[in-house]
């Protein structure tokens, strides 16, 4: 066992308390029933009237957010696109659809948090409000972690652009900035506006010169006096070497003349250019890469990993990717100065930067609320053949887990089980199972959601679990007295036993009634019919009426025979089976031959051989009299039947 | 390429439907109802798609449908018709049918109507009731036909409260999916693949005619009627393929394509090009079959063999009919496949494509992945 990283959290369950009594639980799939028990301590004997609650834990508090459920959903078709993708595409093409994948996922998260932005807005009482933008700022953390991810492991940036992407990622993340520019511009005087200084240092600060430059030219224009500070400060702007996409030029160069206009930077500021406008001064420091003039506009910088890009910026612009841990530990320890402790974010970050990404979701898992987002970036992560050498010492490797704890999650939610299926899909060692121990456990409220399951499991061959479907709505229909929809449900489950038992009934509503119900069924039976012999002898025994009703006797006869030779009716139906031979050997026309007529009669003798040796009293004894009455009816048909069809068959020989 | 809008919703969708434009006004569509199934609570909302006049062409959110007002209902919404302008029928699995109705100067929707126990089961031997899911409802102002599991048919009048006839164990299976063929007649489709005919002139539970795939018995879920060729009707079953039937004649149907990989949950046919058909699936996909690709030399009944030869003997009367399925291009049998143009209109699979409903050049379809996709140029 690997030691705990942490003290794990306490949750206070309302209206229970643990010092007093004792508490039991059970685990679920996702979730979790706690409940008292009586098992009290023995010096304590009072019985205190117990909790009558059983409470039920849930630990993925995430899945329940109206807002998230469309992350969820909205991912859900990425993630079954990325599987798709797959192998084919190899090299740069591969990459490219990976890192579009990533992109996806991100915008996805945008969006959300958007929503749940407007949703804070327009709260209505200041708790949900405060819920909504703690939300807000969960979401707003992990893209600031994936997108870094997606620079460091999915693009993997080369040294030069390197730093273009993660100038790309303060700026996306620090966005501050924007209202500010336009608040300024916006105002009559804008060099005149309070937070002047303040913008034109962000926008430096952000390595956004042009509008930087651009801001200092209203200066220019306003103050005659520093025009010429801020012409200078302005070409420095300009001709600061940066690495643009298109260029061809090698990182030796850029270096070259990087240096070269680095000096030229210092020696303004030996000259004392700027010596009269602090402002201007202080600029030209943080040009210079200077970590005590950086350090001055903590406040600006808003956090450490700001400070970190900047200071490459204006430092280390062809930064290599593998030196990148140790600019950002010194980053970090510079920016807190000692003053406070690293939160778990900077840790996630600080992880990514050292390229250890088992620690990033590592952290990632502790500290947030919900498992969709380690479960996507792992898997993403995964498909970049990442995370092979890691196994885990429970379960498969480190992507399965995770994604069998997010598909549990929303297995366990009321709805979202459905995108569960797929996510179980893609695990391939522990999927499968897990996929057959939720789907059970959906309860099958219509039959068109029993349809939607039963379409998932017959889809993956997973005949157990349809068998058990079918069965259950079998169930339910016998018990609502709807016999047709529970032949129909064990026919499609092919269950022999269950079909028996409803044909059984059946059987027993025609005795009772005299007639059938569910022809519609019955009589359209078809193939289906051989699942069960009491199914068969249904069927056929219908269309025994059924010939009988359209007046072909010799057809019916044939067939009501055939039924008690071949055994597939059952014995004590032998009796309602004879008596329907009645009237057909009434017939005015002989319609049983003379062999139909022996076999007819060695069954009656059969039937009655076999039966019990009277000597019960009462009513049982009137039964046998009607019984044995009918026997006696029976035997005379047959004696008289077997002598017409004597004289007809010997007649018709003879002529 | 079509435009079609997305619009993620926090609810699986099982029902969508166009509220009617006024009858000979040209006004397109621009109000739907949706339905929600399967949540702790599921809800009938209500949507707009915006003015069409200020739809920019650079697309952004302005085609997006934005809620106009919800209410909750008790149940899955099992399906959803407009009654008329105002007023919305749900049927719900808890076996009741409820009449929306919606005021548009506040925007708001309440009930109008209900029947708690349109729908349930009696148990054997004791006479307690429990609830039976209601599973298609169509309406023909005044009249309201149910459908359910318990294989009841009811026949609601709008101001009535009691049900004007009930056709008790009108199925041994359940119903599937109702449809008006010819007021007082209605065709319902059930579980085990038969297409019935029920005249309400008629007394006992018997149907008038019984249509039916031969042998498989593969359940029937949806089923709609040809708008101006009233013996033409599609159905879609289990495994997923499309059946038309000519309801005048044999017991079989007309044809049969091989469409979706899954259930077909709804078929229709456009209310005014009616060459076009439209279904919508398990396997989360949702296709337009047009039939109207120009062939000269359609196929028509009098190519089907000696029936249609049987047929016409029968009566001089029904001799119109035949002359008008001679420009019905969906009961020429044989060549269908090559003469149906069919598209897919989703860009890629999702999970289960439950409802669809076409209106003039709109289109409007609810998934499980929660989400509700618009389109308003089916024809461009």
């Amino acid at each position: 066992m690997e030691e705990l990283d942490g003290e794990p959290t306490v949750t206070l369950i309302p209206g229970v308390n643990s010092k007093k009594k004792q508490m039991c639980f059970d685990w679920g799939p996702g979730e979790m029933l706690v409940c008292e028990t009586s098992f009290n301590k023995k010096e304590k004997s009072e019985t205190v009237p117990g909790c009558p609650f059983i409470y039920i834990i849930r630990k993925d508090i995430d899945v329940y957010s109206q807002i998230l459920r469309k992350l969820f959903n909205e991912s859900h078709g990425i993630f079954v696109g990325l599987q798709r993708i797959e192998e084919e595409l190899t090299g740069k093409s591969r990459k490219a659809q990976l890192v579009r994948v990533s992109k996806n996922y991100r915008s996805v998260i945008r969006a959300c948090m958007e929503e749940m932005h407007q949703a804070a807005i327009a709260a209505k009482d200041p708790a949900s409000g405060r819920q909504f933008s703690s939300q807000v700022s969960i979401l707003s953390a992990m893209e600031l972690i994936w997108n870094l991810c997606e620079i460091l492991f999915i693009e993997v940036a080369p040294a030069g652009p390197l730093l273009l992407h993660l100038l790309d990622w303060v700026r996306l993340h620090v966005c501050e900035v924007d209202s500010l520019l336009a608040d300024v511009l916006g105002s009559e005087n804008p060099s005149k506006h309070e937070s002047f200084w303040n913008l034109v240092t962000i926008l430096v600060l952000q390595g956004r010169l042009d509008e930087a430059r651009q801001m200092l030219s209203k200066e220019a224009d306003v103050s005659p006096t520093s025009a010429g500070m801020c012409r200078i400060l302005g070409d420095l702007m300009r001709t600061m070497p940066v690495l643009s996409p298109g260029n061809t030029q090698t990182l030796t160069e850029l270096e070259l003349k990087w240096q070269h206009w680095h000096e030229e930077c210092e020696r303004h500021l030996q000259d004392g250019t700027f010596a009269s406008s602090p402002h201007l001064e202080s600029l030209c420091k943080i040009m210079l890469g200077d970590e005590a003039a950086l350090l001055e506009q903590k406040e600006l910088l808003n956090n450490w990993y700001h400070f970190l890009v900047t200071r490459l910026l204006y430092s280390h612009p062809t930064v290599k990717p593998i030196d990148l841990h140790f600019y950002a530990q010194s980053s970090l320890d510079l920016f807190l100065g000692g003053e406070s402790s690293p939160e778990p974010l900077d840790n996630i970050l600080m992880a990514a930067f050292e390229f250890d990404i088992h620690q990033v979701i590592k952290e990632c898992s502790i500290a947030l609320s919900n498992w969709w987002f380690v479960a996507h970036l792992t898997d993403l992560l995964d498909h970049c053949k990442l995370l092979q050498s890691h196994n885990l010492y429970f379960g498969s490797n480190m992507r399965e887990f995770l994604l069998l704890e997010y598909a549990s999650g929303l297995f366990a939610h009321h709805s979202l089980w459905q995108l569960g299926v797929d996510y179980f899909d893609y695990c391939p060692e522990l999927g499968r199972v897990s996929l057959e121990l939720h789907i059970e456990r959906i309860p099958l409220s219509t039959e068109q959601k029993a349809l939607k399951v039963l379409r998932i499991c017959e889809q993956r061959q997973m005949t157990e679990q349809v068998r058990s479907i079918c069965k259950i709505l079998a169930m339910k229909a016998v018990r609502n007295n709807r016999l047709g929809s529970a032949l129909s449900w064990s026919i499609r489950a092919k269950d022999a036993a269950f079909a028996t038992l409803v044909s059984d009934r059946f059987l027993r509503d025609y005795c009772e009634r005299g007639c059938f119900s569910d022809l519609d069924l019955i009589d359209n039976l078809g193939p289906a019919m051989m699942l069960s012999d009491r199914l068969t002898f249904l069927g056929k025994y219908r269309e025994f009426h059924r010939f009988y009703g359209e007046k072909r006797f010799f057809d019916a006869a044939s067939l009501l025979l055939s039924l008690m030779t071949s055994q597939i009716a059952p014995r004590c139906f032998w009796v309602t089976l004879l008596t329907d031979a009645l009237p057909l050997l009434e017939q005015k026309q002989v319609i049983f031959t003379t062999e139909q007529t022996y076999e007819l009669m060695r069954c009656l003798e059969d039937l009655a051989s076999g039966r019990p040796v009277r000597g019960e009293p009462g009513a049982q004894r009137l039964q046998e009299d009607i019984e044995n009455t009918k026997l006696e009816m029976l035997r005379l048909a047959l004696a008289r039947n077997l002598a017409r069809a004597i004289i007809k068959e010997g007649s018709l020989e003879g002529s | 390429m079509e435009e079609i809008y997305a619009k993620f919703v926090s609810q699986k969708i099982s029902k969508t439907r166009w509220r009617p434009v006024p009858p000979g006004s040209l006004q397109t569509a621009e109000t739907f109802a949706t339905g929600s199934w399967d949540n702790e609570e599921n809800y009938v909302s209500l949507w707009s798609i915006g003015d069409l006049g200020n739809v920019d062409s650079d697309g952004g959110f302005e085609g997006e449908h934005q809620l106009l007002c919800d209410i909750k209902h008790h149940g899955d919404v099992m399906d959803l018709q407009f009654f008329d302008q105002e007023r919305i029928v749900a049927a719900s699995s808890t076996g009741c049918v409820t009449v929306f109705l919606h005021h548009p100067n506040n925007q708001t929707l309440s009930v109008s109507q209900q029947w708690p126990t349109a729908h349930y089961h009696t148990g054997p031997g004791s006479p307690s009731r429990s609830s039976a899911p209601c599973t298609g409802v169509v309406c023909d102002n005044p009249e309201i036909v149910t459908v359910g599991e318990d294989g009841r048919i009811n026949l609601f009048r709008a101001d009535h409260k009691e049900a004007v006839r009930t056709i008790d164990n009108a199925d041994s299976s359940t119903l599937h999916a109702v449809t008006f063929l010819r007021t007082p007649e209605i065709l319902t489709v059930n579980s085990i693949g038969q297409l019935k005919i029920w005249d309400f002139r008629k007394q006992g539970n018997e149907p008038s005619q019984i249509l039916s795939l031969t042998g498989d018995r593969v359940p029937l879920h949806c089923v709609d009627r040809h708008p101006n060729q009233q013996h033409v009707v599609a159905t879609g079953g289990q495994d997923g393929m499309l059946s038309i039937w000519d309801v005048r004649q044999g017991t079989m149907p007309v044809s049969l394509l091989k469409a979706h990989e899954a259930e077909m949950w709804e078929v229709h046919f456009h209310p005014s090009n009616p060459d076009h058909l439209f279904t919508c699936s398990e396997d989360g996909s949702l296709w337009h079959w047009d039939a109207s690709t120009d062939v000269p030399e359609k196929s028509s009944l009098f190519n089907q063999g000696g029936r249609s030869s049987t047929f016409l003997s029968h009566s001089i009367s029904n001799q119109a009919n035949v002359h008008q399925s001679l420009i019905s291009s969906w009961l020429s049998t044989d060549p269908a496949k090559d003469r149906i143009e069919i598209t897919s209109l989703l860009p890629s699979r999702t999970l289960s494509v439950n409802s669809l409903d076409v209106l003039g050049p709109c289109l409007v379809c609810g998934t499980d992945a929660e989400a509700i996709y618009v389109t308003r140029q089916l024809f461009s």
